[in-house]
């Protein structure tokens, strides 16, 4: 009896001595990111196709206003609400006094400069996979963006979700180093992997989640319900999206389907970012679509 | 474009919207009825799209007629075709949220928009093709703008 409780105490130590190093928020140092240089021009292009200004900037905001990022959109979830804080220039309110490595710390591994995990709200597991010298072309970028003094307001999350300690766990589970689509790509095809997976992380409106919130990777863009109220976001699989890869990269740059209508949600502001992009990035985007696996029944 | 020819192609406008089959028989009038009109703005907005993208070749009249159409349509009064009650949480057949209901100045400060936007396509559109393809993205602004804040995803 005695023995035996000895024993489970054990177990919980050592329970809990690995989930804390499992759930410890990574960082990355200065020394890992020694030698790169940052270029404004390269920057803006990293800035659309990762869609900053989707969540930071004001909602709806168009032209110059999506250069503004304040915070303040809301994004409702099934763990409660989150609120985009202010990433702005300004040193108080926004990120005015960070360095490259707190930026990259922040967008890579989704830990804050004093040490705590963000929410992946923030779409970190995307950006994870992200160049190391696109996310400095897109610090060099951000440099000469507006400051703005709006305060961050703060999330509405209940418990147990207000524990951060506990994205550390989430992050074991689902942050991941690999691209979810692998095999045989050519030029194209992984240019548009690239894109939509590093950077425009389609896949966190297009992919279903499971109970805690992960995507579920074996329906990779296979569609999902709408976050943000009733409907359905459409799946992308070749066997769901059958536009021609024209009708889809124009639909990237123009916003309508190839009946002409017109696209709505959240998808009005991804097109915004994917219209200030080359013509061979969309293409390359509708390339990538096609050579997904199909999604099946 | 004459008041006469406005007048002649919104009472055009109005048939083909009474024509149109009905989608769902227990979708109410109303709704069926701004549906039609929504398909028409698509329909008419294709022809000036399909030029602007390079489908078709670029041909002044068919775009000045379709331009004038948006026109058209811009001009109807919209008061009958958004009852209260016919939201999406509301009856089935309608990807209308109630947002919109909730936000009626904002919702005809959009339509105006799309308004403003197809009375400049129309001054443009029988021009040439670089000004019409600028002015159909205007158009196709206002759309999004709309469909973003109102419209539910499928
Ligand atoms: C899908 C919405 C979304 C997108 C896209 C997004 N973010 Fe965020 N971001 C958030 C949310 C939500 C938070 C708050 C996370 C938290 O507090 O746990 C956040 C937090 C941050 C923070 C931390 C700010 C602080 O004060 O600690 C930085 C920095 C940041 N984002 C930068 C970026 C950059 C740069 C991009 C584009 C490469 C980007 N974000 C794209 C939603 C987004
Ligand atoms: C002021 C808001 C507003 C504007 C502007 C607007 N739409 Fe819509 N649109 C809606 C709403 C709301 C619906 C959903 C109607 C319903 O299902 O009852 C809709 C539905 C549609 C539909 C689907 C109709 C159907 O059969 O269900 C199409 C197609 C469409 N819009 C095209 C357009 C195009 C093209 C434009 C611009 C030229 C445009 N819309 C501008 C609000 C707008
Ligand atoms: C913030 C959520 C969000 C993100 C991120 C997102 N989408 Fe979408 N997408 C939507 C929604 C919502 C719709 C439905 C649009 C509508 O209601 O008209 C949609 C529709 C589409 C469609 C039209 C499909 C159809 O059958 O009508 C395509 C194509 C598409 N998205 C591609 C992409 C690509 C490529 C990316 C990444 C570059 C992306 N989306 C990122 C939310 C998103």
């Amino acid at each position: 009896m005695r023995s035996s409780l000895i024993y489970l105490l054990v177990f919980c130590l050592a329970g809990f001595a690995g989930a804390v190093l499992l759930t410890r928020p990574g960082v990355v140092s200065d020394s890992a990111l020694e030698g790169l240089v940052g270029d404004p021009v390269a920057g803006e292009q990293v800035f659309w196709a990762a869609g900053c200004a989707s969540c930071h900037a004001a909602e709806g905001a168009t032209g110059e206003d999506r250069l503004v990022l304040a915070g303040g959109q809301r994004f409702a979830s099934d763990f409660g609400v989150f609120v985009a804080p202010n990433i702005s220039t300004h040193p108080e309110a926004g990120i005015g006094n960070w360095d490259f490595a707190d930026f990259v710390t922040a967008l890579q591994e989704g830990t804050s400069p004093d040490g705590r995990h963000y929410y992946p709200a923030f779409p970190y597991t995307a950006y994870r996979l992200a160049e190391r010298q696109d996310l400095a072309d897109l610090w060099a970028f951000w440099q000469g963006l507006p400051a703005s003094d709006a305060p961050s307001a703060a999330h509405e999350v209940g418990f147990p979700f207000s524990i951060r300690r506990a994205v550390g766990f989430w992050n074991f589970l689902y942050m991941d180093d690999a691209f979810a689509v692998t095999g045989e790509l050519d030029a194209a095809e992984a240019r548009g992997r690239y894109l939509v997976e590093a950077l425009a992380h389609c896949a966190e409106c297009h992919t279903p989640r499971d109970a805690l919130g992960g995507l579920d990777r074996s329906a990779w863009m296979a569609g999902a319900p709408n976050p943000s109220g009733s409907g359905t976001i459409p799946a992308l699989t070749p066997d769901r999206l059958t536009w021609s890869e024209g009708e889809i990269a124009a639909y990237l740059n123009d916003g309508f389907t190839p009946d002409f209508d017109s696209a709505g949600g959240h998808m009005v502001s991804v097109i915004r970012n994917m219209a200030m992009l080359p013509e061979a990035d969309r293409m390359a985007i509708a390339a990538y679509l096609k050579a997904l696996p199909p999604a099946g029944e | 474009m004459t008041a006469r020819s406005t007048l002649l192609k919104i009472a055009l406008v109005a048939t083909t919207i009474a024509a149109l089959p009905a989608l769902a028989q227990d979708v109410p009038a109303a709704v069926q009825a701004r549906q039609g009109q929504f398909q028409i703005m698509a329909l008419n907005i294709g022809v000036v799209g399909n030029m602007a993208r390079g489908n078709v070749d670029y041909d002044a009249e068919a775009a000045q007629a379709a331009a004038d159409n948006l026109v058209a349509i811009s001009m109807l009064d919209q008061q009958f075709h958004w009852p209260e009650g016919t939201d999406n949480m509301a009856i089935d057949g309608t990807r209308a949220m109630p947002a919109i209901w909730e936000n009626l100045p904002d919702v005809i400060a959009k339509w105006d928009a799309f308004g403003a936007a197809a009375q400049g396509l129309a001054e443009v559109a029988g021009t040439g093709l670089e000004p019409m393809r600028a002015a159909v993205g205007a158009v196709g602004g206002t759309c999004g703008a709309c469909h973003d804040a109102y419209r539910q995803p499928m």
